[in-house]
């Protein structure tokens, strides 16, 4: 009877790895193919395109094309200089309304707490026709401000409602103590409350992260030349130009993939953290 | 959530509080709300071959829903999204819950090594996603022929992305290879947060995984399924890059695979011999808008009400 007992969780266990072994595979193979080709000469791609680049059919040619048609490194300077800013900026403003929305009574203020989290559901794709006007008004058509100023709007709503929810947990003994000591609220904010918010700070800047390192839509819209264009854009007209080439394609893709996947497995942990910490409810 | 509330009367710090809350509601207030009321205000107006704005009052609504050439458009992107939308709570959802249910099985090897690894390809771009698909679903390259090879199914393959009946759902597919690692995580977390001594008070009655998880699991992370869908329901009305990326502005072939995204670029833009139009690209907006407002209302109205009396 034991013995069954074990034999059954044995199998149970092999038909559990078979399933999760089998999505991986679904999940990462496709990468996989495009990264092992990038390697290849045209002929290995066509003639063998499944098998690893061997001295036969290893090949750069994609790469040296990439690099000498495209200014890739612009594009990802660009893509790293408005990501980085705007991460900058959305944790400090929303470090500071989060804790005047937990710390202080005032009137309004679960009606501005609802008017912040607006925009945790509504796209703010959806007000493109006056976000480009605005811009030409402002003059800032094909600049990273553009895209750093609507990327900071976009931030702020979940940002403020992650960390509003994180410094409610804040003990109260640790501000009371500073404000007998006589410290000021501005004092208490920056170095008391600023310093305590660290573990949030990996959260916030994923959520804020991912979909502006990724986006499509207003790099193509607001600063879609000039050299102004973010990796996103720059790999979508890249290809587009060159879109029979397949080395150059297949090459393009991979420059935009590994340094993701690298960043990826470094902060994977941070990043699973706190997409599991059930900050999202 | 048990906590007090604020606590420190602002009038003790009128210029602190100020000066934190300031900077925040004034960049969202101009880049995010501003552009959305202003979007929808656009929307009752025309500026016929570019001379100044007339109000026209609901004219724009008239047209995209029903002068013929519009309406057929609209109702096109609009159900072509419905489609995309359906894929992904039938197929995304499902799987995500599936992979969540199997991780957070008690005792399971290498866990975090496959939850990361599954999760990857959601890291990606949306544009390099479909450009990845795009190539491996080529014809001319002929990969996806090879693959189906393996498992005995190549008869099945063809230009899945050209063909006017099965454009749209192949996207949808590869939308949803991207994305599932979304669900799997959220419900993942959720399944972690329930009392472990319940399960194993019914693991010791003598249940199987399986009806511990569709019994007792399932009905306690419902709300969190509910939430996968409305977020599914707002990513997918609101989708663009992918279409775009793979099949451009014109969402071929014969419009086949035209979503709400897609149709609201080119009547913002124009494509062709049509000129763009800001005012009509706001209707269309503002038409986006409504839908999706529907949905959210609905989930918190009627889904999240009806959930909060099974809550415990």
């Amino acid at each position: 009877m034991a013995f069954n007992v074990r034999k059954d969780q044995a199998s149970r266990a092999v038909i559990v790895h078979a399933v999760l072994l089998s999505y991986t595979l679904i999940a990462l193979y496709p990468v996989f193919l495009i990264v092992i080709n990038a390697f290849k000469s045209r002929k290995g791609i066509f003639r063998e395109p499944m098998a690893l680049p061997t001295s036969k059919t290893f090949s750069l040619s994609g790469f040296e094309k990439v690099l000498d048609k495209a200014d890739f490194g612009t594009y990802f300077f660009n893509s790293m200089s408005v990501t980085i800013i705007t991460i900058v900026v959305v944790l400090l403003l929303a470090a500071m309304a989060a804790w005047a929305l937990s710390e202080y009574k005032f009137p309004f203020n679960t009606a501005l707490a609802i008017y912040l989290a607006i925009g945790i559901m509504v796209p703010i794709r959806l007000g493109t026709v006056s976000i480009l006007s605005l811009m030409v008004d402002l003059g800032l058509v094909n600049t990273l401000t553009s895209l750093v100023l609507v990327y900071v709007a976009q931030g702020l709503p979940l940002a403020i409602f992650i960390l509003t929810e994180f410094m409610h947990q804040i003990p109260k003994d640790l501000k009371e103590a500073a404000r007998c000591d006589g410290v000021g609220e501005f004092k208490i904010f920056f170095a008391v409350i600023l310093p305590l918010v660290r573990p949030a700070v990996a959260t916030v800047a994923v959520f804020t992260m991912i979909p502006i390192w990724n986006d499509l839509w207003f790099p193509l819209i607001l600063a879609p030349g000039n050299g102004k264009q973010t990796i996103t854009l720059g790999v979508q007209q890249f290809i587009g130009q060159y879109v029979t080439d397949w080395n150059a394609v297949l090459a393009s893709l991979s420059l935009a993939i590994i340094p993701i996947l690298i960043l990826y497995l470094i902060f994977s942990r941070q990043l699973i953290r706190g997409l599991t910490s059930g900050a999202v409810k | 959530m048990a906590h007090s509330g604020p606590m420190t009367d602002w009038r003790k710090a009128k210029l602190p509080v100020f000066a934190f809350l300031a900077p925040a509601t004034i960049l969202y207030t101009l880049f995010m709300i501003y552009p959305l009321i202003d979007s929808i205000r656009l929307s009752f107006y025309s500026a016929p071959s570019g001379g100044d704005l007339a109000f026209v009052g609901f004219d724009n609504y008239r047209t995209i829903l029903s002068d013929p050439d519009w309406a057929s458009t609209f109702w096109n992107s609009f159900w072509n999204n419905m489609k995309f939308f359906a894929v992904h709570m039938l197929v995304q959802n499902p799987i995500g819950i599936a992979l969540a249910a199997v991780l957070s099985l008690p005792r399971l090897k290498f866990r975090n090594t496959y939850r990361t690894l599954i999760f990857m390809p959601t890291m990606l771009s949306v544009v390099i996603v479909g450009f990845i698909w795009q190539l491996i679903l080529s014809p001319v390259w002929g990969v996806g022929a090879d693959i189906l090879d393996i498992v005995g199914l190549k008869s099945l393959f063809g230009p899945w992305l050209g063909k006017e009946g099965s454009a749209l759902i192949t996207l949808a597919f590869i939308s949803v290879w991207q994305w599932v690692g979304i669900p799997m995580m959220l419900i993942y977390a959720a399944l972690l947060a329930i009392p472990e001594d319940l399960v194993d008070a019914a693991i010791v009655d003598g249940a199987s995984h399986f009806e511990v998880f569709w019994h007792i699991k399932m009905p306690l992370i419902l709300p969190t399924v509910a939430m996968v869908s409305i977020l599914t329901f707002v990513g997918n009305f609101n989708a663009f890059d992918l279409v775009y990326t793979v099949k451009g502005a014109l969402a071929g072939p014969n419009f086949s695979s035209d979503i709400m995204g897609t149709l609201f670029y080119r009547t913002f833009f124009g494509y062709q011999l049509q000129l763009g139009s800001p005012t009509l690209g706001a209707t269309v907006a503002s038409l986006m808008f409504m839908i999706i407002l529907a949905g959210v209302l609905f989930y918190l109205f009627v889904v999240q009400r009806r959930m909060s009396r099974y809550q415990l």
